[in-house]
């Protein structure tokens, strides 16, 4: 029994990481623009696919396959901001939501048309020989995915604290209108967030679809779980979505193996529901007062 | 009172239409498809109530819808009730949950409440999956009868046609009234302000939960027809897309006006079946419909509708008075 | 009519108010005057239950009416207009007043839907009564223009007009002069009198001096959110105190 709560724990701890990089990428696009982007969950569907295409049609090696994927999925990113996002400064939340929505159904209708609606894998970054860790089971592809999240996320904190663009863009999310005040190019900085979120939702797409695979429509559920980490983590692109993804990832791995994996997708959502009902601000954050 | 009379040629006109169509269809397969206009109208009266006049979004819309079915479906194939009764038992507990997620749901506003409605959504098309002894799980539910009235059955289109389109276009008429009303001006002012709502005593909170309330009550209905007219469910008819589906008739019919949801309905139910032929496309022509819609043209149809009535109008009265004037 | 007692509120670290104290007699205007940052329009947002204060009661005719939501203080004749003026846009200049009889008028869902003949009197009595209080503010031509198209001095006019649907006790008004040229402050003026007139108490804050004087009997002075000084507008303009916070010299 107890191996076995490792084991889930181990495997909820790599989908959890997977969750903490797209609930980033939505916080990172909510603080500088106020916008959730529904689209943001086919940016890890793209990362995926155009991986699976460039490996499979165009023969490519796998890192270059991987790194093609992830500057062209950057590149719709930017599209999808100059087309869509930016003509509409002073849109209500209502035609905000509703323009991401067709957003990401344009995309995962573009992307059925182009690559089909086969599920498709792409190979392990290294060997596919399980290890041994304290009783469980762990695939190398885990470890891929836990180190590169670690990764993306000293870099990403090292950006936001230590670089020019990243504390314009952390002055962007306290207070837009001041922040253009004292000269920061709040346009810029909405290009350059969107860009990095659709960076790291290809990467989340890349890095787990040795495991668990890929199609045109994995980007709803796997978004969707996404914002959810960012809820718990209370909209922070640091550590607090960090903590969201990983916990979400473990009762969910959890919830699968010890209840019902049939309802191991409603999990996420019951948790969503509890905590926009009960904490809306997340788990870790205090409640602010809202001024009018 | 001018307005009044306009009103009732427009529904008059409207009632015309809906009843002559038939005699041009009679029994072919396009019948078919306008008894499912007649019920995606009748849904996106109900999701326009909410989200065109009080301006709350709701991406959980197919559930409500999902439970109105399976709750009828269940309780007359399985259990044997009556449909009739199995309608208002299904709006009756439709509406319960309704009430109860409704006060802590809307709470949350914008992206929150969009994502809230989302999951409760997919919680429901989860359990309509999983729950199989119940619902039949992912193959479906059949053998559910059809609506009776004494010895007479609903049991052709035809029959189902003007049945399901009777009680859409009274949902129309009567969701015209309230809109019109104390009731509807205070909605319509929480869409614009909710402080200043409140400032004038609107007890805004109660008054949102009512109407999804109301709104989630319509959009059973509609399940129960669906259910007892298809003879038919599973949950695919429920998920997340067609939540995402009714959201696009109500966006491009027009929010917040009377005939939207009609002209929205239409254009979203009719598309499909003359696009057959690229039949993958129709996803890409949503999202493109979606996007460019809310860029260009914000009121949707109803208003692009109304522009080129009052364009034309004028057109024709300048040729009167430039006639007059030769 | 209108009572404060020891109004305290903090946002985080800084203290917007302090301490404040002051009553508003029954069919007097009252003026709330200070320098920007003085913490005047956080104390009608927390009179009309807008803000939660920190500490610190309100009374309206002696009853405690502390930290009650907006919806309940309309019930109570209690109304405000908005320094960013709040129009019900999509709604009609006389259907935004309609919205005011919200509270005294009583038809459910299935009435309104049904157009039932007690929905319809009550309607027509609704529509009635709204034009006179659009011909009070003298806006009564405007009636079916769309309330989002009004020029600004206009709206502000409306926001008053539907405040008065509510048959208020009392009227507070938030920088009702902000953003009018001055023959419309000179319009505007007469109205809050009018208002006066009709039995109603007001209470505004302010930054148009020459107004403030002019209209008010009685006035509070803020400053930094404490209070600074209260009495007649003479006391007012006499007092060294206020002089010095409003030349900076504090």
């Amino acid at each position: 029994m107890a191996h076995q709560i490792l084991q889930y724990m181990l495997s909820g701890l790599s989908t959890g990481a997977i969750y903490s990089l797209i609930g980033i990428g939505f916080a990172i696009i909510y603080n500088s623009t106020g916008i959730i982007n529904f689209a943001q969950g086919e940016f890890v569907m793209l990362g995926g696919m155009l991986t699976y295409v460039f490996l499979a049609l165009f023969d490519f090696p796998l890192p270059a396959a991987m790194g093609l994927a992830v500057v062209l999925t950057t590149a719709v990113g930017v599209v999808f901001e100059r087309l869509a996002i930016r003509p509409l400064r002073n849109a209500t939340p209502l035609s905000l939501v509703i323009i991401t929505i067709g957003g990401s159904i344009l995309i995962r209708g573009i992307a059925m048309l182009q690559f089909g609606k086969d599920t498709h894998a792409i190979p392990a970054f290294s060997s596919n020989e399980p290890l041994t860790l304290a009783g469980a089971t762990v695939l190398p592809q885990h470890l891929w995915i836990l180190g590169i999240t670690l990764c993306i996320i000293a870099v990403n904190r090292f950006f936001f604290f230590h670089t020019i663009n990243g504390k314009a863009m952390r002055a962007c999310s306290h207070n837009r209108r001041a922040a253009s005040l004292v000269g920061i190019g709040v346009k810029r900085m909405v290009l350059i967030s969107f860009a990095i979120s659709s960076a790291m939702g290809s990467v989340a797409g890349i890095i787990t679809a040795p495991l668990t695979m890929t199609s045109y429509d994995v980007g709803i559920m796997l978004g969707l779980k996404g914002f959810c980490a960012a809820i718990i983590g209370g909209m922070s692109s640091g550590i607090g979505t960090v903590f969201g993804g990983l916990l979400l990832g473990v009762l969910e791995s959890l919830g699968a193996g010890l209840i019902s994996s049939g309802y191991k997708d409603a999990i996420a959502f019951i948790i969503l529901l509890l905590i926009l009902f009960i904490r809306p601000q997340g788990l870790f954050r205090k409640a602010e007062t809202e001024r009018v | 009172m001018l307005k009044g009379n306009k009103n009732l040629v427009t529904y008059g006109m409207l009632s015309g239409i809906v009843m002559l169509a038939p005699l041009f269809f009679a029994g072919g397969y396009l019948l078919n498809v306008l008894v499912f206009v007649g019920i995606n109208t009748l849904l996106a009266v109900a999701l326009n109530l909410l989200l065109g006049f009080a301006g709350q979004i709701s991406l959980g819309h197919a559930a409500f819808f999902g439970l109105g079915a399976y709750i009828s479906g269940v309780s007359t194939a399985t259990y044997g009730v009556n449909p009739w009764a199995a309608m208002l038992l299904a709006a009756v507990a439709v509406g319960l949950v309704a009430f109860a997620i409704g006060f802590p749901i809307l709470k949350l506003k914008g992206h929150y409440l969009a994502m809230a409605t989302l999951g409760f959504g997919i919680i429901v098309y989860i359990v309509f999956n999983e729950t199989v002894d119940l619902t039949g799980g992912p193959s479906g539910l059949s053998g559910i009868p059809s609506f009776t009235v004494a010895d007479f059955s609903f049991d052709s289109d035809m029959k189902n046609y003007y049945l399901i389109w009777g009680i859409t276009l009274v949902a129309i008429v009567l969701s015209a009234n309230l809109v019109n009303s104390r009731i509807g001006r205070a909605l319509r002012s929480i869409h614009s302000s909710e402080v200043a709502a409140r400032v004038m005593g609107v007890n805004v909170r109660l008054l949102k939960v009512q109407i999804f309330t109301l709104s989630a009550v319509l959009s059973s209905i509609a399940g129960s027809l669906y259910a007892h007219t298809m003879t038919f469910i599973s949950p695919t008819s429920f998920g997340f897309n067609f939540s995402v589906e009714l959201l696009t008739m109500v966006v491009i019919g027009g929010l917040g006006s009377i005939l939207g949801p009609l002209l929205g309905a239409g254009l979203l139910t009719l598309l499909p079946e003359f696009l057959r032929t690229f039949q993958d496309y129709d996803i890409i022509v949503y999202g493109l419909l979606l996007v460019l819609m809310t860029m260009y043209l914000p009121g949707g149809l109803a208003s692009g509708f109304t522009a080129m009535c009052a364009r034309i109008r004028s057109r024709f009265s300048r040729e009167v008075v430039k006639n007059a004037q030769g | 009519m209108l009572r404060v007692e020891g109004i305290t509120q903090k946002f985080g670290g800084v203290t917007a108010l302090s301490d404040v104290s002051f009553s508003v007699a029954e069919g007097c205007i009252k003026g709330v005057i200070g320098p920007n940052g003085a913490g005047k329009t956080t104390l009608f947002n927390i009179i009309t239950g807008i803000y939660a204060q920190t500490s610190g009661s309100v009374f309206l005719s002696g009853e405690d009416i502390t930290g009650l939501a907006p919806e309940k203080l309309a019930k109570r004749r209690l109304v405000r207009t908005f320094q960013n003026i709040e129009l019900f846009c999509g709604l009609t200049v006389l259907e935004n007043v309609m919205v005011g009889f919200h509270t005294r008028s009583r038809s459910g869902v299935l009435s309104c839907s049904l157009k039932l003949p007690g929905h319809l009197k009550e309607e027509h009595a609704i529509r009635e009564q709204a034009m006179a209080c659009l011909e009070f503010a003298g806006i009564a031509d405007l009636a079916e223009t769309p309330a989002d198209s009004l020029p600004f001095g206009k709206g502000r006019l409306l926001e008053i007009a539907r405040a008065m649907a509510l048959d208020p006790r009392i009227v507070l008004l938030d920088e009702p002069a902000a953003g009018l040229n001055s023959r419309e402050t000179a319009q505007l003026g007469r109205l809050i009198c009018k208002i006066r007139e009709s039995g109603v108490t007001v209470a505004l804050v302010e930054h148009d001096m020459e107004l403030v004087m002019d209209i008010c009997e009685s006035i509070v002075v803020l400053n930094l959110g404490r209070k600074l000084a209260e009495g007649t507008p003479r006391e007012i303009q006499e007092n060294p105190e206020v002089v010095a916070a409003y030349l900076g010299e504090g």
